[in-house]
């Protein structure tokens, strides 16, 4: 990978208004004056740092070894992270977030560049976070409902994951992810929601992708790259999937980001009901004026 | 009159579905090593020469007859949802049993010309196409190295052009994926477990490796097959 920080981007690929909405606010330019304007003449901006898993690096022996987390964390994250600072610097990805690099980046699937390294930064941080020391065992509360209402049990949920992170020919993750009210074409957007429309989800994704990109709140991941898991199991990836499941994912994590999930989703339907009001209010509005305008030109005609 | 008889009797055995003979579908095995895991150390260990041959190798073949197997079936009773399903398992596995099956072949120990660069019909071309061997080596390890995910970085040539080509493909896609003309004449194999327990994530030193066991002689012998 090419260390060399890239030319500035072109702006062509900033994505067209009303392709998804956390787009549609992203306006680099006027972001990137309010940033001079508060900043003064110098502009910084802090780069992105490794984060430490949130547990020492021995705490999921023996079914992750501190040995993985040295070259997985220590070798491997740390490159994505360190690449994509040298990848960015200068450029109009540089006062973005890891999220928005993200979604820019991957460019509708023609991907830039940074859009590997910033994925895969992204991806590892959420990896540590979804496991925990003395993990596995059974979700609870409101996401088990979802689960069972959405995979018709726990046990077959976890079968469709173990399958999904078995069946990824080559690198990749996955996912178990929240699917607010979309439908099931990846840029519509459903204008009837319902409680129903707002899922769980399984997808598997190649490389670095992760469902950032379809605008799915992942929930829980599994990294099926070889490296995440060869050194402790050699070619013995279901052995592996196994282990996560059992003794490694860490529910609570899993909840919590249930619970943003649905709260992003429930502020994003105020806003884009907000929205229409005003548009109907506008147009309204737009109607009167028309009125007067017929009404005076009679009476000028008069 | 007879054979009129014989004839009809056959197609209409046919159309029922009875088999006189069983066609059954072709499986495939785990080609044997042409030499000790030991034997490419220190570039490769034996370590990992086992694992790879017996673990992984063996598993794209298991999966591939499998694939197989289930294709069979599903195409004799038309079920073209399940053939259809089955393309991605078959090309992947396929891909993997066809990719290895090269491999093995295209390294060998140094005391069996290992890293000894080509010479005739295969050296020339190469100095014509590419400048020379240093060049195809830095070519090939730069695609290797900036390769995302899993994949092969392949020396191969367009046996229709006669033409050398340095190429990458993902996963465990085959060369022939890239041009239905291109034949492999030397693979890398760039998947994480085919170094991993050895160079960890430095890829780069592995790729700079693997040229100290490159079997040249081999690559060679395809060139110039492909050449007549």
């Amino acid at each position: 990978m090419a260390a060399t920080p890239s030319a500035t981007l072109p702006s062509t690929f900033l994505p067209c208004p009303g392709f998804r909405e956390s787009c549609r606010t992203l306006n680099w330019r006027t972001h990137k004056k309010q940033l001079v304007r508060k900043a003064g003449a110098v502009k910084v901006r802090a780069k992105f740092e490794l984060e430490p898993p949130p547990y020492p690096m021995n705490a999921l022996e023996p079914h992750m070894s501190r040995t993985t987390f040295e070259y997985h964390w220590g070798k491997h994250h740390r490159a994505y992270v360190d690449n994509l600072n040298k990848q960015i610097v200068g450029t109009e990805l540089d006062d973005l977030t890891l999220e928005d690099i993200i979604l820019v980046t991957y460019n509708r699937g023609d991907l830039l560049p940074p859009f590997n390294n910033a994925a895969q930064a992204w991806n590892h941080q959420f990896f540590w976070e979804s496991m925990k020391p003395g993990g596995g065992g059974k979700p609870s509360g409101e996401l088990l409902e979802l689960i069972n209402r959405d995979f018709g049990s726990f046990e077959a949920f976890v079968k469709e994951f173990k399958t999904a992170a078995a069946t990824q020919f080559g690198s990749g993750w996955a996912w178990l992810a929240y699917k607010a009210n979309r439908l099931d074409v990846g840029n519509a957007s459903n204008p009837h929601p319902s409680d129903e429309d707002k899922k769980l989800v399984i997808v598997k994704t190649a490389n670095a992708v992760n469902p950032l990109v379809w605008d799915y709140s992942p929930l829980l991941t599994i990294d099926v790259w070889e490296h995440a898991y060869h050194l402790d199991f050699r070619s013995r990836r279901a052995e592996y999937i196994s282990i996560f499941m059992e003794k490694l994912v860490s529910w609570e994590a899993v909840s919590s980001r249930l619970e943003a999930a649905k709260a992003q989703a429930a502020e994003r339907e105020k806003e884009e009901e907000r929205k229409r009001r005003e548009e109907e209010e506008e147009y309204q509005a737009g109607d009167e004026v028309r009125e007067m305008y017929v009404e005076s030109t009679d009476s000028e005609a008069e | 009159m007879a054979l009129r008889t014989i004839i009809t009797k056959r197609t209409l055995a046919g159309a029922l579905g009875f088999r006189q003979q069983h066609r059954s579908v072709q499986t495939f095995s785990l080609p044997d090593l042409p030499y000790d895991y030991g034997a490419l150390e220190p570039a490769i260990t034996g370590e990992i020469m086992q694992l790879h041959h017996q673990k992984h190798h063996q598993t794209y073949i298991t999966n591939y007859n499998k694939a197989l197997e289930q294709l069979h079936e599903a195409i004799t009773k038309g079920d073209t949802p399940t053939v259809a399903k089955l393309q991605s398992a078959i090309k992947f596995n396929g891909g993997g049993h066809i990719n290895h099956s090269v491999f093995w072949k295209n390294l060998a120990p140094v005391r069996d010309g290992g890293g000894e660069p080509p010479k005739g019909s295969l050296g020339s071309a190469i100095d014509i196409h590419f400048g020379s061997i240093e060049a195809v080596i830095q070519n090939m390890n730069a695609e290797g190295a900036a390769l995302q995910g899993s994949g092969w970085v392949w020396l191969g040539m367009d046996k229709e052009l006669k033409r050398l080509v340095i190429e990458i493909t993902s996963n465990q896609d085959p060369l022939v994926i890239k041009g239905p003309n291109l034949v492999p004449l030397l693979g890398i194999d760039v998947w994480e477990h085919a170094y991993y327990l050895q160079y960890k994530n430095v890829k780069p030193d592995y790729l700079k490796n693997i040229w100290k066991v490159m079997n040249w002689k081999y690559a060679s012998e395809v060139y110039e097959k492909e050449c007549r």
